[in-house]
């Protein structure tokens, strides 16, 4: 069984005027180990589904399964949240204490986890994300890069099978976006940790395994990097960013110009001469 | 810059007072304040601040550093001072002009008062000088325990001192944002009289409220997920811990406060 | 000269010191449109807040129409109305009941008319592109992040600004929303001749929209020209650890393997139109 299992999920917002669901009839599975990438423009329903995979909503219709732990039964939300690491947007909104080392203290800490245990798993996190000194900083004193970083040594500590991160190189310059995208792609590679990333950032997704868009609550595609980047002007249509070569690329073989699928300025170049 | 504001007035160092235990320090605090209540000599006074010479010397802290922390109450001990002075009447009189006169009683009252609110205020600006806001957060809680049982939140109240302590920079640097975004579209913080700058504060205030109920219900949604369900089952990265001198400094105070009391 | 920065230093008065601008010289004249980048604490937002009088700095002089704003007699409410400042996020200013009312505090702070304030919010939501009559009267808090952004830039360009300036104003659009945007400064600068200021992290927006790119670094002008000149310095930017736009990289790389195409174009079409001659020019390259 995978270790996500999204089955006929529908969602609908109690108190909006809208009927039309904030998702409708998604399936999804995301194997161990895999890097999946979330891609859609605002209100497509992407936020709406890392909340249901960390039980902060549970489907209106349909079932989630988390390691085999159905996520609409009450007594496995302390469970699926342990298992389930979320980070989100606003690097400033989601970091509780004053100090690094107890902010990424906090989750090990809800969990009941021994003293000694903690600062072993918090000092072990830091390291992970690059932030091994930091332990005594204050986090406004960070950059929005470093504040992100101190977010997901917050989830590592609480040693999940998943991370799911919700958006959360929207608000950081490129520096930043850069530093935290470093950390995922190094989570998942060298550390194996299943990672679920979220974004409108289309270049983002060219070293993911699994590539999902979606558009107003739907699944629009599902497939590797390279067979989403075949459709930009669908994905334009839908008000999505696509990478400047995955434009150009498109641009030439529309003039008959023969060239394979291209998602870096890399291949672009490659390709060409 | 309002961001200079630093919280509290913490000054890390690296001495015996500030390795004591934050409880300890909380309840020596509560002890002294105490037994300065029970003083009605000047002799007594004099031994508390031989006693807190010691304290502020052990401390490492300069001496003019305190004393300068005491500078926004001046007003206040003066305040008491006058009014004792001119309005408590007995004894001899020392001086009079018409309808106003100083009695020997208003002078003796007058110091006795200013002397007991300047040890009192020495003690506690000498616990949070020497104790960070976050190990008096945790020293709160921990002397708070006990009263859970009769349903008093310790655990939550310390959660909201906590994040208090991480938002306010947060948000002074964001009222910071709104004023100067303000004052770009020409608005007026610095004059006009007591309602027109009361007025002028809405433009601030209004988006500085709306945001920090946005970074509430964010913050809510990231707690949650990371599992945060209230105080029970809690464990903690700092536990504290009792050491030896912990004891010897309260025995020390325990005696001193029951000498005190016989002056 | 419609600004004049004078050999100006800048350090924050805080605990850390630092120091955000080193001996600044620079000239804006009339009509330009100004492109600034640069890493986040290059002091490119110290910069501009020094055209408004929001930030008076430690030495040297700064002067707007050939006024002296450091000067203590300067009345900044006055400078303020050439000045338009938009901060980023912007958004998260507004305050009022109503759009109109959000949109009027600039007009009304300059002590404008009724009228003159009325026609002055008409004309500015139409420069965003928000209906007057569908928009004035709703909350501007119940509007979407896009709708809100724009709200709050009307709000500043209800001041008839000289000068406009934008501190990341895309951060956080989506493409349609930065596409808006781009319209709205490209008609400020040719139709209503505005001078314009735009601080960005996207070098495709800066290298389309400007007439001249300043790059800071460590509070210091390193490069100041058109975006040809500044954009050809390829091995400086990246030195700086800047990007180069998107598609000037990569006609960059293509020139390195031999394909010899022009390297300043900025627009996609124009350079994938490049991209295609070349390649039909010479079969194998």
């Amino acid at each position: 069984m995978s270790l996500i299992n999204i089955n006929g999920v529908d969602f609908l917002y109690e108190n909006e005027n809208s009927d039309r669901p904030a998702l409708q009839n998604i399936n999804l599975q995301i194997e161990a180990g895999d890097f999946a990438v979330i891609i859609g423009s605002n209100g497509s329903g992407k936020s709406t589904l890392a909340k249901l995979l960390n039980v902060l909503l549970t489907p209106t219709k349909g079932e989630i399964y988390i390691d085999g732990l159905n996520s609409s039964k009450s007594e496995n939300t302390w469970k699926i949240r342990q298992k389930v690491g979320m980070v989100f947007q606003n690097p400033d909104n989601q970091l509780v204490a004053s100090m690094v080392e107890d902010d990424v203290a906090f989750g090990p800490e809800n969990l009941g986890i021994p003293s000694p245990e903690i600062r072993k798993r918090v000092d072990k996190a830091l390291e992970m994300v690059g932030m091994a000194g930091f332990q005594k900083f204050a986090p406004h004193k960070l950059s929005g890069g470093q504040k992100q970083r101190v977010a997901i040594a917050g989830v590592i500590a609480m040693e999940p099978d998943v991370i799911v991160l919700d958006e959360p190189t929207a608000m950081l310059d490129p520096q930043g976006r850069k530093e935290v995208m470093e950390t995922i792609e190094y989570l998942n590679k060298e550390k194996e940790i299943t990672i679920v990333h979220i974004t409108h950032f289309m270049e983002e997704a060219v070293t993911a395994d699994k590539v999902i868009v979606m558009n107003e609550g739907n699944i629009l595609h599902k497939g590797t990097p390279k067979s989403i980047f075949r459709l930009v002007n669908k994905l334009k249509e839908i008000n999505l960013d696509i990478p400047v070569a995955a434009e150009v690329a498109e641009y030439l073989r529309s003039k008959n110009v023969n060239i394979p699928d291209i998602l870096t300025i890399d291949e672009l170049v490659n390709s060409l001469c | 810059m309002l961001t200079d504001i630093t919280i509290g007035q913490y000054m890390a160092r690296d001495s015996i007072i500030h390795a004591l235990d934050a409880r300890i320090k909380i309840i020596i605090t509560a002890i002294l304040i105490i037994a300065l209540f029970t003083i009605d000599t000047f002799s007594g006074f004099g031994f508390f601040s031989i006693f807190i010479l010691i304290v502020i010397f052990l401390s490492k802290i300069s001496f003019l550093k305190v004393i300068k922390g005491l500078k926004p109450i001046l007003f206040l001990i003066i305040l008491t001072l006058f009014i004792h002075i001119f309005l408590t009447k007995g004894g001899d009189i020392l001086w009079s002009w018409r309808f106003i006169s100083i009695e020997s009683e208003g002078v003796y009252t007058g110091f006795f008062m200013v002397s007991r609110i300047f040890i009192l205020i020495l003690f506690t600006s000498l616990l949070t000088l020497t104790t960070s806001p976050l190990q008096l957060t945790d020293g709160i809680e921990y002397i708070l325990t006990p009263l859970k049982r009769f349903g008093v939140p310790a655990s939550e109240l310390s959660m909201m001192m906590t994040i208090a302590l991480r938002f306010i920079p947060t948000l002074l640097e964001e009222a910071e944002k709104i004023m100067k975004a303000q004052q770009a579209r020409g608005a007026d913080f610095e004059s006009g009289n007591l309602i027109q700058r009361a007025k002028s504060l809405v433009p601030l205030l209004v988006p500085l409220f709306i945001s920090a109920f946005r970074r509430a219900d964010d913050l809510a949604l990231a707690m949650e997920s990371r599992c945060y369900r209230g105080g029970e089952g809690r464990t903690r990265l700092h536990e504290l811990e009792y050491r030896y001198y912990d004891f010897i400094a309260l025995i020390i105070v325990i005696i001193m406060a029951v000498t005190v009391s016989f002056f | 000269m419609l600004i004049e920065v004078d050999n100006v230093t800048h350090i924050y008065n805080d605990e850390n010191n630092v120091t955000a601008l080193k001996k600044i010289n620079l000239e804006i004249d009339n009509g330009e449109f100004i492109g600034i980048v640069g890493h986040t604490g290059s002091g490119k937002s110290t910069l501009v807040q020094l055209f408004n009088g929001l930030i008076i700095p430690s030495s040297g002089a700064v002067k707007v129409n050939g006024k002296n704003i450091t000067d203590e007699k300067t009345n900044l409410k006055e400078t303020r109305r050439h000045v338009g400042l938009v901060f980023q996020y912007p958004e998260h200013q507004l305050f009022e009941e109503t759009v109109y009312k959000d949109i009027a505090f600039g007009p009304k702070n300059l002590g404008l008319s009724e009228e003159e304030i009325e026609t002055r919010v008409n004309e500015v939501m139409g420069l965003v592109n928000l209906d007057y009559e569908e928009f004035k009267d709703r909350s501007p808090f119940n509007l979407s992040g896009g709708q809100q952004r724009r709200v709050a830039i009307a709000g500043v360009l209800a001041l008839k600004p000289d000068v406009l300036v934008l501190d990341e104003p895309s951060a956080g659009l989506d493409p349609q929303g930065r596409k808006r945007l781009a319209d709205l400064l490209r008609y400020l600068y040719h139709e209503l001749e505005m001078t314009l200021i735009l601080i960005s992290h996207r070098m495709e927006e800066i290298a389309e929209l400007s007439s001249r790119v300043i790059v800071m670094h460590n509070g210091e002008i390193v490069l100041d020209g058109s975006p040809k000149e500044v954009f050809a310095r390829e091995q400086k930017l990246h030195q700086l650890a800047l990007d180069l736009p998107q598609i000037t990289e990569i006609m960059h790389r293509l020139k390195d393997r031999g394909l010899k195409v022009e390297t300043d174009l900025f627009s996609l079409e124009k350079a994938s139109e490049e991209i295609l001659n070349r390649l039909r020019g010479c079969e194998k390259c």
